[in-house]
């Protein structure tokens, strides 16, 4: 088994409101290999975007990781001042945003874009240099070098999602978080984006977290998958185990509310809303909703356990 | 007997003129009719840009055909005034995309079920109102309690999209126009909200045309279905037949992209497909993807060719078969609940 390139560790995030404090994420804990691709799923405000933020430390007041730790490749990220912090978004963990539409500079031309981020990132490159690499990393998006003369609103959705792409992998990072790359996007444009993505990330070594709540596009591109309830890591499995059995209720729920091509007419919910967060129900939070919940899960808080190799479960009933 | 709603050869362009310069068009020569005895659900899918919600707006009658006509009873809907217009509003109701939007966040989420009762004079008095409000609030499956008096912040995504299905419900419509209802809705709660449409379709008989971009759900809940591609409905039938055996290789393409919840991974593996030219052809507007592509795609818009009884593709690979003409539409997508 490979070393594991980024290790998060009890790692909490909580923000502070005025009604109490909304514990976003809930001491939790994984590791990823190289090379691996790891899914963190779950409903919105299930805190998987929050993670995401916290791994890169940008979490913004009034939010502050309270607790845990992030390390990659034996580098403690929370030992590391502001600016070696910086220096390591992009060229060791780098982020493809949510919305590729908004996280373009609208004024800046493709190639600007790159190249601020290589200049910033301390690439001592000449500019014809520096022009061959952007054209290199946009023909490994699938773009054309021209594109780079283009503004943003001058490309279609697919091809601003391949230009963030391109911004990601300038500087051969080491860790890719994708953070819903591809829901704004149409089924079609999003099989090629995230062809695009598999293949830049394989010849890079990378690995990749894809952050969503599309459990076909997860089941399709993800090795292990991470579930998040209401802040807290449900269940961590690799995706074939966990796609055929499911061990947390919740798991279960979600893969069985999913609208199938096998038969049609059965649309299954999950009954309930999600919990607010900074009100959550004692014990296991997901018990309001759970049809499996005994007393112990109203009043004791189930832990993270190992029920078989490489899969952890919090639920006192797996 | 005259369709309920009928839209014949509609054409809809939004900036320049007919041909102007930089004018870009959003539907082209739409036909449809919806029976207002036989009711189904049918599905509009495609991707963002191709015309589903203009096509739904024409039928609302939000848009105005650049060429073209929408008839409802047999009348054009340009032309309705007063008791037509009223009638027409009544009968016909929409389900928009954003279920935050449509609120005033100052007013109680009681406005907009009390708003419509005062409009159409459908109660006459506040206790026969309430009745009303309750009773189209318990058929989407919310409580009354739980509802009323709120303000639209205190409730769920889902619980304000369920309340504009309750608001649609109010005017007894014979069809609902629902555009992208649960896109904006959490994957958990998408279930409840078809499940309400669903109901309303097999309990009171009223149709329901469901713009959609996710295939996955329109195969769920719909009996028929219609696939746009760049302005044009490119394929229509019955859901199982579009979704089981797509002819039109756009939809085909479109079947095939879906990720499925599968421990088989064969989504990534497959190259790169190839990214749209973006020049668009006099003929078929896929054409400059197609792999079928030959010389007669070029000269023409392919007309809908009907190549089962309930399936017609807008592909010159099916010349052979018969040309559906333009108020033939209900033959090939009304389900298989028809009365």
């Amino acid at each position: 088994m490979n070393a594991p390139v980024l290790q998060v560790q009890g790692l909490s995030v909580a923000f502070d409101h005025p009604l109490g404090k909304v514990q976003a994420v809930d001491d939790v804990s994984f590791e990823l290999r190289t090379g691996e691709r790891f899914g963190l799923a779950g409903e919105s405000g299930s805190g998987k975007s929050t993670m995401a933020l916290a791994i890169l430390r940008l979490i913004k007041p009034p939010g502050h990781i309270e607790s845990g730790f992030v390390r990659l490749d034996n580098i403690t990220l929370s030992d590391l001042s502001e600016e070696e912090t910086r220096a390591i978004r992009l060229a060791g963990i780098a982020l493809v945003p949510q919305g590729s539409m908004n996280s373009l500079n609208p004024v800046m031309r493709i190639g600007e874009q790159i190249a601020d981020a290589l200049r910033d990132h301390g690439t001592a490159l000449s500019r014809d240099q520096t022009e061959a690499h952007i054209a290199g990393l946009l023909g490994r998006v699938g773009l054309h070098p021209d594109i780079a003369r283009l503004y943003p609103h001058e490309l279609s959705g697919g091809m601003k999602q391949r230009a963030c792409i391109a911004i990601a992998i300038s500087l051969s990072p080491k860790v890719i978080i994708a953070d819903e790359p591809t829901s704004a996007l149409d089924v079609v444009v999003q099989r090629q984006v995230m062809a695009t993505l598999a293949r830049v990330q394989t010849d890079l070594g990378a690995a990749v977290i894809l952050v969503g709540h599309d459990m076909g596009l997860m089941a399709q591109f993800v090795d292990r998958l991470g579930v998040m309830y209401a802040g807290r890591m449900v269940e961590i499995a690799p995706i074939g185990e966990i796609i055929v059995s499911p061990r947390h209720p919740y798991t279960q729920m979600l893969i069985s509310s999913l609208p199938s091509f096998e038969q049609r007419g059965v649309l299954r919910g999950i009954p309930g809303l999600a919990p607010l967060l900074r009100d959550l129900p004692s014990g296991c939070a997901f018990h309001p909703r759970c049809p499996q919940a005994t007393d112990r899960c109203r009043t004791e808080k189930p832990a993270v356990r190992e029920v078989a190799p490489g899969v952890q479960v919090a639920c006192h009933l797996a | 007997m005259p369709a309920l709603i009928e839209a014949r050869n509609a054409f809809k362009t939004f900036g320049g003129g007919r041909f102007g310069r930089g004018s870009t068009v959003a539907l082209s020569d739409f036909s449809m009719n919806i029976r207002s005895d036989r009711p189904s659900i049918t599905a509009v899918v495609g991707e963002s840009g191709s015309g589903k919600t203009t096509l739904a707006r024409i039928l609302l009658g939000l848009v105005t055909p650049t060429e073209g006509s929408v008839l409802y009873n047999g009348r054009d809907i340009a032309g309705l005034r007063a008791g037509g217009r009223r009638e027409f509003l009544g009968d016909v109701q929409a389900i928009f995309q954003d279920p935050y939007g449509v609120y005033n966040p100052f007013y109680r989420v009681d406005h907009v079920l009390t708003t419509p009762i005062k409009r159409f004079r459908l109660a006459s008095s506040k206790h026969a109102a309430r009745r009303l409000i309750e009773d189209a609030l318990r058929a989407v499956g919310l409580q009354p309690e739980e509802i009323l008096g709120r303000f639209p912040h205190q409730l769920s995504g889902g619980q304000r999209q369920r309340i504009m299905v309750a608001r649609a419900l109010l005017l007894r419509p014979k069809l609902i126009v629902a555009d992208e209802p649960v896109s904006m809705v959490d994957a958990s709660l998408r279930a409840t909200i078809l499940g309400s449409l669903k109901k309303l379709n097999q309990e009171m008989g009223i149709s329901i045309l469901y713009i959609t971009h996710d295939l996955a759900t329109a195969y769920q809940v719909s009996d028929s279905i219609l696939v746009m591609y760049r302005s044009r409905v490119v394929e229509a039938g019955s859901v199982e037949n579009v979704v089981k055996n797509p002819q039109h290789p756009y939809t085909q393409l479109l079947i095939s992209s879906i990720p499925k919840v599968s421990t088989t991974r064969d989504w990534i593996a497959g190259d790169e497909p190839r990214v749209p030219a973006g020049a668009v052809s006099s003929g078929c507007s896929f054409a400059d993807r197609c792999a079928m592509v030959s010389a007669i795609c070029h000269t023409a818009p392919p007309p809908l060719f009907r190549v089962e009884a309930k399936q017609a593709v807008a592909c010159y690979q099916y010349r052979t078969a018969s040309v559906l003409a333009s108020g033939e539409m209900d033959q090939v997508i009304t389900g298989s609940v028809s009365a």
